[in-house]
């Protein structure tokens, strides 16, 4: 794994413990069938939360309320301070800047090069095409695909299309992300790459994050793994003991069935969690 | 599969004519707001406009020509066969000219921006590019609308005169008028409001083609068979509205300048 840049590192959170996400009530449907139902939680600055779920439960949907991709029926959606659901397009366009999302698929640009699709953000925002370089260099070099600058999401596997994808979402250093099934049919050796470069992320930038999986093994090995910057690779916790800033999401048929620690949920006596974890 | 009620049937083709206004309204309003993506207009002229010249001159030549021998034929009962290119010219500038060349370039772009989009949108590419703070309706639609409606005027006369002269290949060639007669009488019989009729048409066309085609392909869902059928609707729907909008056009022409 790449060092990060020092620079970068020292980028701590200003108010830790401030609320980035808070969810109060929030129901969809579409075409009269509810798909998420008075779903409310709170992401503080710093935090990492796993929205675990079956598949069809809503988790992408949720993501996308998020960033305003989505619009609730009912309740309402805070980011940074802002009501998501009152917002005009051109302000909700600003504050998507400061929030980076990885797609399920990657969603990366068929038709650019690797290069234009990690420094899409930056072109929209004007920055000087040398600065612009540099970053893009950075942000591959952070998922270790800088060799692949000119080459077409075509061109690249699945796992490597996913790691592209988490470099687009941080070259603009964002202040929240969002990553919608990054491991998704991945085989298990990528996909431990990618929740390492995750979990990079929340160790050394500290961004806040919202990690939708339907893969339990991922999100106990970033509940229990920590990224050592000394070793440049993840080390496990000290037995017994879990990331203080990783806490747990479960969506069920639409609900929010559950909502705390690493701890709480593996002792949960709720029937589906069991179901569910074993 | 279903069969929907008759008022949810009136329900989905009165959302989707609600966002189309909304849409078109959009994209029309963004060219006048910043950021202008004017690298990203000038790549759609080229490909819509360039792409589309060898379909538009080859149309509009056998076009031009059939309207000569089909005329001749008839008026040569009369003895009126001096007037050819009379019929000819007005043909093409008024009626042919317009409704072919947007016909044509609907068939090869209306299809093209649908099936783009189309996919854009189904692998997520459009949430992707929203997630990423900017607007697709001015990044990708805006460019398109400007692109047809721009190119498609210019497309319109390089067809008109082509036809024309189409139409002087066969009366001079096949039918051995008087190539003077037939360039003579094709000038002389043009007004003003001919050719006003006749350069309003594409502006409008432009506009449904690009409008329609983006639609379709902004509301995309289902994959690589809704992609398909996102084309085969949008090159159907925008050469209906072509030929219904063109009776209009001419109706509402003929009572402003009385022709």
């Amino acid at each position: 794994m790449a060092t990060a840049p020092q620079a970068e590192a020292e980028r701590a959170p200003e108010t830790p413990g401030e609320p980035v996400i808070i969810f109060e009530d929030v129901s969809i449907g579409f075409d009269g069938k509810p798909v998420l139902s008075h779903i409310s939680f709170t992401v503080s600055r710093g935090e990492t939360r796993l929205l675990l779920g079956p598949a069809g439960g809503g988790k992408s949907v949720l993501l996308k309320l998020t960033n305003g991709l989505l619009l609730p029926d009912s309740g309402r959606i805070t980011v940074f301070g802002e009501v998501v659901n009152d917002l005009p397009q051109k302000r909700l366009f600003e504050l998507r800047r400061r929030i980076g999302m990885v797609f399920q698929e990657g969603a990366l640009f068929d038709s650019l090069t690797v290069r234009d699709n990690v420094a899409y953000q930056l072109v929209e925002e004007h920055v000087p095409e040398e600065e612009a370089t540099k970053r893009v260099i950075e942000a591959l070099r952070f998922v270790e695909l800088e060799q692949t600058l000119d080459k077409f999401p075509s061109e690249l596997s699945g796992g490597m299309r996913r790691r592209v994808a988490i470099a687009r979402a941080i070259v603009s250093r964002p202040d929240l992300i969002l990553y919608d099934s990054p491991t998704g049919g991945l085989d298990p050796i990528t996909s431990t790459l990618i929740i390492e470069l995750v979990m990079k992320q929340r160790d050394v930038y500290h961004t806040t994050s919202v990690v939708v999986t339907h893969r339990l093994q991922d999100a106990f090995v970033l509940a229990s793994h920590t990224f050592d910057r000394e070793q440049n690779q993840m080390v496990p916790i000290p037995e017994g003991q879990t990331d203080s800033r990783t806490s747990f999401l479960v969506l069920n048929e639409g609900r929010l069935i559950f909502d705390g620690s690493t701890e709480d949920l593996v002792h949960s006596d709720d029937p589906f969690l069991k179901e569910y974890l074993t | 599969m279903p069969i929907d009620s008759l008022d949810n049937i009136l329900k989905k083709g009165v959302t989707a004519v609600q966002n189309y206004a909304v849409l078109a309204g959009q994209a029309l309003t963004n060219l006048f707001r910043r950021p202008l993506y004017l690298a990203d207009m000038i790549t759609q002229a080229d490909s819509i406009g360039i792409g589309s010249l060898p379909i538009v001159i080859l149309t509009g030549f056998f076009t031009g020509g059939v309207l000569a021998l089909q005329s001749n034929s008839s008026l040569s009962q009369f003895g009126a066969t001096a007037i050819t290119g009379q019929l000819v010219s007005l043909s093409m500038v008024k009626e042919l000219g317009p409704v072919l060349t947007s016909l044509m370039v609907s068939g090869r772009n209306a299809s093209g921006m649908a099936s783009e989009l189309g996919s854009m949108m189904v692998t997520e590419q459009i949430d992707a590019m929203r997630a990423l703070g900017t607007d697709p309706v001015k990044k990708l639609v805006t460019p398109r609308l400007f692109a047809t409606v721009f190119t498609l005027f210019f497309l319109t006369i390089i067809s008109d005169a082509v036809g024309t002269l189409g139409g002087a290949f066969v009366a001079v060639g096949l039918l051995r008028l008087s190539g003077s007669q037939y360039f003579h009488s094709a000038y002389q019989v043009l007004q003003f409001a001919d050719v006003v009729q006749g350069l309003v048409k594409p502006v409008v066309f432009g506009f449904i083609i690009a409008t329609i085609g983006c639609f379709y392909g902004m509301n995309t869902r289902g994959g690589t068979q809704g992609v398909g059928r996102s084309t085969t609707q949008a090159v159907v729907v925008s050469s209906v509205l072509i030929i219904a909008v063109d009776f209009v056009i001419s109706q509402f022409m003929i009572g402003v300048f009385g022709r």
